[in-house]
Order: structure tokens, then sequence, then C-alpha cells
């Protein structure tokens, strides 16, 4: 197959996937209880890679931008900076970027391996629909819950460069809280939870779909997780700046 | 039924084999439900990109009859399992369940079906993140039953398949053996009319092997259930046409060997080969047949 028929062809794939998995959700049987299982996995068991990013990112914010602030003066303005940079972009990429790394790897790994060793035939064979009991699950919870590790990692980066400004450049916290305050738009908020939204959206579909199109037994797996987590990460990227583009673009936000 | 109605000093074999010609059946049969096979492939033709994987497949088998799928590695015979169960769909050609076509059937429309049919997979395929209980319960979770009566089915299931200590294990800590055995216990609850195996002695050792093949002729003459046994292992085949299951005085299940009492008329034997059946019928007329191909596979050399 040539790439770009492979290309169509995947990308026609991923979307019967999503539209089955989300037409089978709101159907009987309900996997509520596969849902929980899925959202304490992803949601709770990535927390704490997630606030370390946010945690370190935001301090590194402050280090690197501090001196530039300060030599035009305006080092009173650096809670603002930081909390819009990671409200608006770096909070919603790199949650997206670890948990792509750390779930899309594990969904496409468990999928893959349960291709191999014929359980999802059997799956099938038992009357159940994969798409339905594994993917819709796996797909709903990383969409409610990368929204929250979002926020998450966005209040510990603001605090990792509170830290940073008051313990390294001794400037008064107040300062930076009022200049965070100022800093942060509805607007800005609101973006920050429909990015992580469709982020969870791309990460879900493309690590269920390359789990499950696992062929030539454990090699497979292991080339369709590199796949997922790569094909995954990239399309985020791609993806956050049509996302900015469109949230600017709606809200009106101007890049004075 | 008919067979006990027939006149003893007739030849029973032959007229046996005459009154079980589906054409046949109409007229001499009381109950018209078996006279539809349980499962009918029409002229199923099959290729992924180039290769040809079954060409022109036509067979049936009947109710409470064993049909021993047979033929060299590759040769399509997981491909018949699969085709059956609707995980793949044939190129043309009909195929038919309880005299119900499914070649066209959508995913949704194929749940209906499958739930008629039990499936032996190869490796087992249980399911690894639950329990040995959970992995047989899994069809009645599925379907919402009870469990006070789902647990009676498991211990049911569990017990046929003499692995009722291993119940709360995880897929994990069992032997392949005993992998392949819940794999049985599993495919079997619900009680399906329909059973598939797909090499389900592969790997094991003889006796664990033979274990398998009991259950599977247990099934064949005390359950009444139709099933394809698909191996390329010939002492499954020796064991299942050969033997037969019956009920001593003591209510214990006994396995005699065929001979001057009963002769077993409900397995039979088709061979392929690059997605033709080249045989069809008794292992007495397999071990018998003259083409070279066949007689190859039987000795090995």
């Amino acid at each position: 197959m040539n790439p770009l028929k492979k290309f169509i062809f995947e990308l026609q794939e991923i979307t019967t996937l999503i539209i089955s998995s989300f037409i089978g959700a709101f159907k009987k049987p309900y996997y509520l209880m596969d849902l929980v299982k899925q959202m304490d996995l992803i949601g709770v068991g990535s927390l704490p890679i997630v606030l370390l990013t946010g945690l370190f990112t935001g301090g590194v914010i402050v280090l690197q931008t501090f001196p530039t602030f300060q030599y035009y003066s305006i080092q009173d303005q650096v809670g603002r900076s930081v909390a819009t940079s990671l409200m608006r972009e770096l909070g919603p990429v790199l949650t997206a970027l670890m948990v792509s790394g750390r779930i899309g790897s594990a969904i496409s790994a468990e999928l893959g391996s349960m291709v191999v060793s014929q359980q999802i035939d059997a799956m099938r064979a038992l009357g159940t629909d994969p798409n339905r009991k594994l993917v819709a699950p796996r797909i709903f919870a990383l969409i409610l819950m990368l929204p929250f590790l979002t926020v998450a990692a966005d209040v510990f980066g603001i605090f990792g460069g509170g830290l940073v400004a008051s313990g390294i450049f001794n400037q008064d916290s107040n300062v930076f809280i009022t200049s965070v305050r100022n800093g942060i738009s509805v607007e800005d908020i609101i973006g920050g939870i429909i990015k992580p939204i469709v982020f969870g959206l791309i990460i879900g579909s493309i690590s269920c779909y390359k789990g499950l199109s696992t062929t030539d037994g454990t090699v497979g797996v292991g080339r369709s997780t590199t796949s997922a987590v790569v094909l995954a990460s990239i399309v985020v990227i791609v993806f956050d700046f049509f996302l900015s583009r469109g949230i600017n673009t709606i809200f009106g936000i101007k890049y004075i | 039924m008919a067979l006990a109605e027939m006149d003893e000093n007739a030849s029973l074999n032959e007229d046996v084999e005459e009154l079980l010609e589906p054409t046949d059946l109409k007229d001499a049969v009381d109950e018209p439900d078996r006279v539809v096979p349980a499962i009918e492939f029409r002229d199923v033709h099959l290729s992924f990109d180039d290769k040809k994987i079954l060409d022109g497949l036509s067979f049936i088998v009947r109710r409470g009859e064993t049909k021993i799928v047979l033929g060299r590695s590759g040769g399509g015979k997981s491909t018949i399992i699969r085709l059956i169960l609707g995980l793949l769909k044939p190129d043309s050609g009909q195929i038919l369940i309880d005299g119900e076509e499914i070649s066209d059937y959508s995913e949704v429309k194929m749940m209906g079906v499958r739930k008629k049919i039990g499936m032996v997979f190869q490796e087992g395929a249980l399911f690894d993140s639950l329990s040995v209980y959970d992995n047989v319960a899994y069809r009645l979770h599925e379907q919402g039953v009870d469990e006070a009566e789902v647990e009676k089915e498991v211990r049911r299931m569990l017990q046929f398949v003499q692995l009722e200590d291993a119940i709360d294990k995880m897929p994990a800590e069992l032997s392949g053996g005993m992998r392949r055995r819940v794999g049985v216990a599993r495919a079997l609850i619900g009680d399906p009319q329909i059973v598939l195996f797909d090499e389900p002695t592969a790997g094991l050792d003889p006796p664990t092997a033979r274990t398998i093949c009991e259950l599977a002729i247990k099934l064949r003459d005390l359950e009444d259930v139709s099933s394809i046994f698909v191996t390329h292992e010939m002492n499954n085949l020796e064991i299942l046409s050969s033997e037969y299951a019956t009920v001593n005085e003591d209510g214990e299940v006994v396995f005699e060997l065929e001979g001057e009492k009963i002769c077993l008329i409900n397995t039979e034997i088709i061979m392929l080969k690059q997605g033709q059946i080249i045989f069809s019928g008794k292992d007495e007329e397999l071990s018998a047949s003259k083409d070279e191909y066949i007689q190859k596979f039987l000795r090995g050399k």
C-alpha cells in the first residue's frame, strides 16, 4: 500500500473506531466499572508525573525569564508570563505528552497483547464488542481525566514558578500572585480545558487503534506501542497549533 | 429418534448412513429441527491479498456430529472457525448456522449467533486480567445473569473439566493444560449447541491432550453437541474417531472403544489441502485412502 493510501485508510479506521465506540457507549450493557477503573488508572495513576512535570516546568520558566524581565524592569510581571504560557500552551501539551507516553503505550501494549493471544477474538466469540468493552472506557476516561490532570499541572506549575521567584530571585510572593491573577483570563481557562479534551480523544483513539491493529506476534506489540506513542505525540503537537489558532480566533485573543 | 426404530437385522452401518443423508432425512425423522445442519458451508471462497485460503469449500456438520478438520498448518483450518464465528467474512459463498445465513451479518447481528457457539482457542486465550471464575463466568456476566446462578453454573463447568480447585486462581498461575481446560469450561458455559475447537491440544503432553479429547467426546455423546475439531495431531484423531462415552451402572462416565457393539457414526473427517477438501469421510476410509498426500500426512513421511 502506498503511504497516502495507508494514511487515508488509517484515518478511516480511527474514525470508525471513534464513532462505533461512542455509539456503543450509550447502549446496554454499560461498562461503567471498566470506565471507573480506567479513570483511576489514567487519572490518579498519572498524577505524580504530571504534577512533577508542571512543578518543574513552571520553575524553569521563571528561572529562564526572570533575568530578562529584570533587564527591562518588568520583573513584577513574571507571574503573568508563567500563568499564561502554562495555561495556554505548556500545561495542556506537556500533560498530553506525558500521558501519551505513560498511558498511550500501556493501552496499545495491552490491547496488542490481547490481539496476539487471541483474547480479542475470544471476547468477540463470547458476544462482547471489544470497541465497547475496551476502547470506549479508555477513550472516555482519557477525555474526562486529561482536563483535570492539565489543571493540576497548571496549578503546580504556577506554584513552582512562585517558589523560584521568591526563593531564588527574592521576589515578594504577593507581587507574584497579583501578577498571576492579572494575567489569567476566562478565555485562557476555557481554552486550557478544550485542548486536553481533544488531546484525550487523540491519545485514546490512536493508541486503541494501534493496539487493536497489531499483527505479527510479540514483535508487533512492540512496534504498535512505539508507533502509538510517536503518532499520538506528533498529532497532539500538530493539533495544538490549530487548536490555539482556533481558540484565539473564537475568543479574539490578540498577541500584543 | 430414527435410529431406535430401525430393524435390527438390517445392516446397521449402511442404513444409518443412508438415513443421515440430509435429503432423505426429511421423511425419516420426527424432529424436523434435526434435519437442518448445525453448520453448513456452501462454496465458500476466501483469499488474503493474492493468496487463496479457501477455494470453494462445501461441507455440513449435522447435529450431534463432530467434524475433525485435518490439514497442514496454514492450510485454512483455523480460518474455517473464524468464518463460523463471523470474525472473518468470506469473499463469496454462504455459511449457515442452524439454517441461518450469516455471511452478510453485521457485527451486532452476529452477536446473537455467537451466543449459540462455544469456542476453544489454541492457547486458551483466557483474559489475563480476570480470575478463572470471572473468565468462565464472562458470558453470563455479560448477559446480566443473577450472580447466584452464575456461581452455580461456573462450578458445574469447572467440575466438568475437573478444575474446581483453580476457581480463584489467575490465568498466569495455571499450567498450559489447565488453561486449555478453563478455556473449554468458558466455551461451554450457557450450554452452546455448537462447540469449535481450534487445535486445543497443541503443545500439550499426551495425557492432558487425551483429557481434552475426552471432554470433546463427552460433549458429543452425552450432551448432543455439534462440533468442529481442528487438529493436525493424529492421536487426537484416533481417540475421537474410535472411542465413545457412555454412562455405566454406577452413573460414571466411561470411555469405550468402538467395535462389535457400536460403530461410531457421529464423527467424520475432512482434510484440507490448499483450501480445498481432498477427503471427507470416516477414519477407516481415511486410513484406507490411496491418496499419496493423505498417506504422507498420516504416516508423517
